[in-house]
């Protein structure tokens, strides 16, 4: 079935009253609830005008926020997406003891809070944590620095690749991989050339959806930064610290920064749904 | 262990009757099953179970005692009560608005139902922290909302109905995504045959359609529920923060690691993980009976 016609209604309303209260009712909770918020932080950013705005931008403390939340992604996305495609890989074409295990276990980090995500660092590599004492000896930092802020992103955002990969190429089998190997192809070349061209879409949106959390996380960086502007301050930290000091243009425009990622992300999302629907996990066909 | 010249042993002989146990891994022509499984496993450890034994391990450094004291410290009790608590309830108002709008979406066809469909995710992609403060705005004294709700005494920012909204915000995408693809796949004939036989519209819904939904309904709020209840960014700008009445239990593992207490910061994030892993596997149950209701 296409996209089209799957999303088609399915019984014909019969009741036209009803339908349309229904249609409104959605309309009004989505437009009251979800959009409502996302209209506020463009409202607010702009509420003294667009130079106040991109004055608020070209602040020093700024642009090294977004500098570090820029590099704690490149380095955390990344690390996820090797991840992702190694499990896949494992838990696809191979039959193991344990499966279930390691498939929960993947999923784990996305059932702990992301303020515990951020204190299991502290308890291993803050000052009287596990490795405190050897870290200070040796003269290296993990809180409240930025190792810190990366092995708490990276924990947040751990499954995101691997779940998008994992139910596809388990769909997809391994008879293509098997086929090109007896035909001569190297494990490589097979990897490259057969496995990596059927799941690009579904890295792609994996990856997508790793970096919109990466970048806009604040729980569990909140723990392990310590805050220090300028410093290890990621964006939504910025955000935090301007709010806090009531400067409420400040906060709002770094805000609408993050926000702009997440309409970003949401459109890109959207579309490798309806244009790739067939090569995304049966979950997220529409 | 054998070595490769032994005497290689005598196969059991294979009867259907008698399904074979996985060996610990299958052959298979595919390579790289030591590299992906290797990688997987050694960073696993590193990234999730290190870490998180560590979490199991600090509590009880102050011994049980010191655990039950931290816990059952009136302010730590009562960010449990308050996290646990609306989340609950936000989690279950979730569950009638998460069904409007799937079948919604499902159902019938208007302009922007596309649109619609794809804000749905909207407080998934929106960070949370930006969340936090356009909540707060939305629904503090001086805001829209909060200054309507005002004029009729009501608190909406910096009070529990604070944080009853933004973990509806929060949780809504989750009962919506649950409910959409089951309603999708819907039998359709069933529903025309309930119709036929004489159902109502309103049996129709409540003996044919909501029946089938139940598993997907319960997983939805449910998994709202689980990130409700460990939700930080939306929850600390709106929520006023205040002692006893407020405050949320991953504020309070914050403050006990701001006073350098460790110990008091794991048991808390500790109980949070059982509290939320018992209600987890509480809900499985009830999931499991209605799905084995629905099927028979």
């Amino acid at each position: 079935m296409t996209a089209a016609t799957s999303s088609e209604p399915m019984v014909r309303v019969r009741l036209p009253g009803v339908a349309l209260v229904m249609v409104a009712v959605s309309v009004l909770v989505m437009a009251g609830l979800i959009l409502l918020p996302l209209y506020v932080v463009f409202h607010e950013a702009l509420l003294k005008g667009l130079p106040q705005y991109l004055e608020a931008l070209k602040e020093p403390d700024a642009i090294s926020a977004i500098r570090l939340t820029l590099l704690v992604a490149a380095i955390a996305v990344p690390l996820n997406a090797v991840f992702g495609v190694a499990a896949a890989w494992a838990i696809s074409k191979f039959e193991f003891r344990g499966k279930s295990v390691l498939l929960t276990l993947i999923d784990l980090p996305f059932s702990i809070s992301p303020v515990v995500s951020g204190l299991v660092w502290v308890l291993l590599f803050g000052a009287q944590g596990l490795f405190g004492q050897w870290l200070l000896d040796h003269d290296l930092k993990v809180i409240f620095a930025v190792p810190g802020l990366v092995l708490a992103t990276i924990l947040v955002t751990f499954p995101f690749v691997a779940r998008e990969l994992i139910p596809l190429m388990q769909q997809q089998g391994a008879d293509e991989e098997a086929a090109a190997l007896t035909l001569g192809a190297s494990g490589f070349t097979t990897f490259r050339r057969v496995t990596l061209p059927n799941i690009r879409w579904a890295l792609l949106y994996g990856v997508l959806l790793c970096n919109a959390r990466a970048m806009g996380e604040f729980g569990a960086v909140s723990v392990v930064s310590g805050h220090i502007r300028g410093l290890t301050n990621t964006l939504p930290l910025h955000v935090e610290v301007l709010y806090n000091d009531y400067d409420s243009v400040g906060a709002f425009a770094a805000a609408s920064l993050l926000a702009g990622l997440g309409i970003v992300t949401l459109v890109l999302k959207t579309v490798l749904e309806w244009r790739h629907s067939g090569e995304l996990s049966a979950g997220r066909k529409h | 262990m054998t070595d490769r010249f032994s005497v290689p042993p005598v196969p059991r002989p294979v009867t259907d009757a008698w399904p074979r146990r996985p060996r610990l891994v299958e052959h298979s022509i595919l390579p790289g099953l030591k590299l992906s499984l290797g990688i997987t496993l050694v960073y696993l450890t590193l990234i999730v179970l290190l870490p998180l034994a560590a979490l199991a391990v600090r509590p009880w450094e102050i011994g049980l005692d010191g655990v039950v004291r931290t816990l059952s410290d009136p302010r730590v009790a009562s960010a449990l009560r308050v996290s646990f608590g609306i989340s609950l309830l936000a989690a279950l108002t979730n569950a009638p608005l998460g069904l409007l709008i799937a079948w919604t979406l499902t159902r019938y066809e208007f302009p922007g139902r596309r649109i619609l469909d794809a804000l749905v995710d909207l407080p998934f992609a929106l960070p949370t922290a930006v969340a936090g403060i356009a909540l707060t705005a939305i629904y503090s004294p001086t805001g829209p909302v909060g200054a309507f709700a005002a004029q009729f005494g009501i608190k909406t920012a910096y009070s529990p109905i604070g944080i009853f909204i933004a973990l509806v915000f929060i949780g809504l995408p989750f009962v919506v995504r649950s409910v959409q693809p089951v309603m999708q796949d819907l039998d359709k004939d069933v529903e025309e045959a309930a119709q036929t036989l004489g159902a109502t519209d309103i049996q129709r819904v409540t003996r044919v359609v909501l029946p089938a939904l139940a598993p997907a309904l319960l997983s939805g709020v449910s998994l709202a529920f689980a990130r409700a209840v460990g939700e930080y960014g939306s929850v600390i700008f709106i929520a006023g923060n205040m002692p006893l009445k407020t405050e949320i239990a991953p504020l309070l593992i914050v403050i006990k690691l701001e006073q350098y207490d460790y110990a008091g910061a794991a048991a808390i994030g500790l109980a949070m993980l059982a509290i939320s892993f018992g209600a987890l596997v509480a809900m499985n149950a009830v999931q499991i009976y209605l799905s084995r209701r629905g099927r028979a």
